[in-house]
């Protein structure tokens, strides 16, 4: 980058603020108390700040879905409470609160209990290796991305135990829709993270922002021709895995009412929206991470990059709530095993192909390669394509 | 494909979809019995809003159901009216003046397309699109309504229909009105369908869903949208040809399968229809009287109006289908029997056929696709 020295510096400064600042609170400490307390003081700071972080951005996510999903539908979305609706957030906190607690007669009542609080656990988990920006990765594991889908996965037991132990059909129905989906949607999505690990030749987080640099820090790979397709397969994944329209079966609310989580109310319900949130954030984020360069991008600081891709993408998401209508189960898990899953396989042999001609052939190749495989794929499935019709005008 | 025998032992689950459900448009209730989520059985049971509809007619004055008519079909007060008015007419032999014949016209078809906006819109909204159509949807609808609050005082209930012709007259005002929301309405079909019947997550949930054939369509006596998705041309407008409408250019659309998908889409093509109608009835409106005067006494004393003794049936093509009104008169002021055909009951009986071996989600929109609503089912 050429930038001129003193604008070069006051951008480092901003890009680094937040790392200075936890240097500078170890520093103070170091001459206060013993070394081993510094030590787990570093390791208090970083936790807490992702403990807070992950609730605040649930909070102001429901916040973002609402004005938006409000302008898309021809109105305002909240803007009573606070200017343009910002306390709102913390309005709804107080009434879920404040909310009877209902603990459905028959259900099991330990894994009906249980299952709000699993189910928050891996979501905030999985922030530790969410690379915010330079040096901003909690914890710097070196098999960070194998960690994010482990845990990740997680998320289907609290949903089959509270659908299973709030004894409601409803519920019922839609943890089985739940299990049946989010393990299906997790195969392709594994697989399409593949190409990126062949080429950035890490599991770490951090390791595959830095291998995206290049010149002017945009060397992403989603300019690659394995990129854009697994771009487009790990966000559609990710969509499916969060439970969000147009594959939110597990929760269809005019179908099965609110699927796993019709019994729950209160915080208990809040906690499952906040998980879901949580999950819809850093599952944007790690896409951004591993196919939009993560922190990576001219003139900004790090932190703003990601945070502007992560937004971008959630955007995106909210988008398709406010569009398409649903997904029925089996054209769901079609969509999942007959098309996605044999295009990641495709996309891996793209990937290994590309690594060794010139990036020009490489193109062209994987063009003709991807056309043809996406009109043998979309041919296969043609039961589940859609017919043109003839309407008639009769006197 | 080859089916794959099933080996294992399974279980059918019993769920009661309603009387407190979104997607049921009221208090309507399914019992299915499911196998996984296809469904074995179904079986709608009826009779949360009865409210005696048609014992409470038989016990007041012919002139006082015409409010009573408002509430069976509460999205499309105004062809109720109609129905009534036409019935009684039959019943009584009153003429109606060129005028309020026109009027009549225009509101109806008015109420043809509020009901097929609103009907789209919640097809949508159980196909799962987050209220945006829906949204849409209304925005028009409200354009509608406020044409009918102004020149019923009501934006729902309207009871604007009189023995005779209607209740007040329109202005040029609420004439020219009429004629720009007719003008734009095309604008927002084509934003619609843009939106909607082109998405390809639509045509997969619609098409090849519910198919309802053209004889068993027949059979159970289907009319309106539901039975011209399945291919049959009968549309009483043209086959009765009540009121004025053999004077008017318009086309029925027909579909080819009878699925959801059709019926979907035979509702925005006859709101095109229904459009071409209100143009030619907008630009031909004659002036005159938009009442019968003879029928002025008996609106001050509704006691006094005593059919001659005998029977009739007045029909018409509501948005629904074929809303037809029987009534007795003994020579009293009360009917001796009155009777709703209503669509909603009747298009409701082939829900079992067309629901089986569908999934649960399939059903829900075949529900919305035949489009009920409770108030007229129950009465």
């Amino acid at each position: 980058m050429n930038m001129p020295p003193l604008l070069r510096d006051i951008e480092f400064a901003v890009d680094l603020s937040f790392v200075n600042a936890k240097g500078w609170i170890l520093d103070l400490l170091s001459h206060i108390v013993p070394d081993w307390v510094v030590v787990f003081a570093s390791i208090v700071i970083s936790g807490v700040a992702i403990l807070v972080l992950g609730p605040v951005i649930m909070m102001y996510l429901t916040l973002l879905e609402r004005k938006l999903i409000g302008r898309i539908q021809n109105r305002y979305g909240p803007n009573r409470v606070g200017i343009w609706g910002l306390l709102q957030p913390i309005a709804d906190g107080i009434k879920m609160f404040t909310k009877e607690d209902i603990v459905p007669v028959y259900a099991d009542k330990v894994i009906h209990c249980l299952a709000p609080i699993v189910i928050v656990i891996p979501a905030l988990m999985v922030f530790l290796v969410v690379p915010f920006g330079e040096r901003m990765t909690a914890v710097n594991l070196n098999i960070g991305l194998l960690y994010f889908i482990a845990v990740s996965s997680i998320t289907t037991i609290p949903i089959f135990m509270g659908s299973w132990g709030s004894r409601n059909k409803y519920s019922l129905l839609g943890g089985m829709r739940t299990a049946a989906q989010m393990i299906s949607y997790e195969v392709p999505m594994t697989l399409s993270v593949v190409p990126v690990i062949m080429m950035s030749q890490s599991l770490s987080t951090n390791k595959i922002v830095l291998s995206q640099s290049g010149s002017y820090d945009m060397n992403w790979f989603i300019f690659t021709p394995w990129g854009i397709v697994g771009f487009i397969i790990f966000f559609l994944c990710a969509v499916a895995e969060c439970n969000r329209p147009p594959f939110d079966l597990p929760e269809a609310e005019s179908e099965i009412i609110a699927g796993f989580h019709t019994e729950y109310s209160g915080m208990k319900f809040a906690l499952f929206y906040m998980a879901e949130y949580m999950n819809a954030f850093t599952l944007c984020g790690i896409a951004a991470t591993l196919f939009l360069g993560g922190w990576q991008g001219p003139f900004l600081p790090s932190w703003i990059w990601f945070l502007g891709k992560t937004f971008v993408l959630i955007c995106v998401m909210i988008w398709f709530r406010g569009t398409f209508p649903r997904f029925r189960v089996d054209q769901l898990m079609g969509f999942a095993w007959k098309f996605l899953l044999p295009l990641t396989l495709i996309n891996i042999l793209v990937a290994g192909l590309c690594h060794f001609i010139s990036e020009k052939t490489g193109w062209i190749y994987s063009f003709i390669i991807f056309s043809i495989s996406f009109w043998v794929l979309v041919r296969l499935n043609r039961p589940w394509m859609p017919e043109k019709r003839h309407y008639p005008l009769a006197n | 494909m080859t089916q794959v025998e099933n080996r294992h032992p399974s279980e059918t689950l019993e769920i009661n979809f309603g009387p407190q459900h979104p997607s049921t448009h009221g208090v309507f209730r399914m019992q299915m019995l499911l196998d996984g989520e296809k469904i074995c059985s179904l079986k709608p049971v009826l009779g949360y809003l009865h409210r005696n509809h048609e014992q409470i007619a038989e016990n007041i004055t012919y002139a006082a159901s015409m409010a009573y008519t408002d509430r069976l079909d509460y999205l499309n007060a105004m062809t109720n009216n109609f129905a009534y008015a036409i019935a009684v007419e039959k019943l009584a032999g009153i003429e109606v003046p060129e005028r309020a014949e026109y009027i009549r016209v225009i509101m109806a078809e008015l109420a043809r397309l509020v009901n097929h906006i609103t009907v789209i819109g919640f097809l949508l909204n159980d196909m799962g699109a987050f209220f945006t159509p829906l949204l849409y949807a209304f925005r028009e609808r409200e354009k509608i309504l406020d044409i009918f609050e102004e020149v019923s005082g009501s934006r729902m209930m309207c009871n604007y229909f009189r023995f005779g012709g209607v209740k007040r007259d329109l202005t040029t005002e609420n004439l020219t009105a009429i004629m720009q929301i007719v003008r734009r309405f095309p604008a927002f079909l084509e934003e619609f369908e843009a939106l909607l019947t082109k998405n390809e997550i639509l045509c997969m949930r619609c098409q090849n869903v519910g198919i309802l054939p053209a004889n068993l369509a027949v059979n159970s006596s289907i009319t309106g949208p539901v039975l011209r998705a399945s291919g049959v041309n009968y549309d009483i407008r043209k086959v009765d040809g009540y009121s004025i409408y053999k004077r008017f250019d318009f086309r029925i659309p027909l579909g080819e399968k009878g699925d959801v998908y059709d019926r979907y889409f035979v509702r925005i093509l006859e709101m095109r229809e229904s459009l071409k109608i209100l143009y030619q009835a907008l630009n031909k409106i004659p002036q005159g009287e938009f009442l019968n005067k003879k029928t002025l006494p008996f609106l001050k004393m509704p006691r006094n109006f005593k059919p001659a003794v005998g029977e009739a049936y007045g029909r018409i093509e509501s948005p629904k289908g074929e809303l037809g009104f029987y009534l007795v008169s003994d020579g009293t002021p009360q009917p001796w029997r009155y009777h709703v055909r209503a669509p909603s009951l009747i298009n409701l009986t082939v829900l079992e056929d067309i629901c089986i071996g569908q999934k649960v989600a399939d059903a829900i929109i075949i529900l919305g696709s035949i489009d009920i609503v409770l108030g007229e089912t129950d009465r």
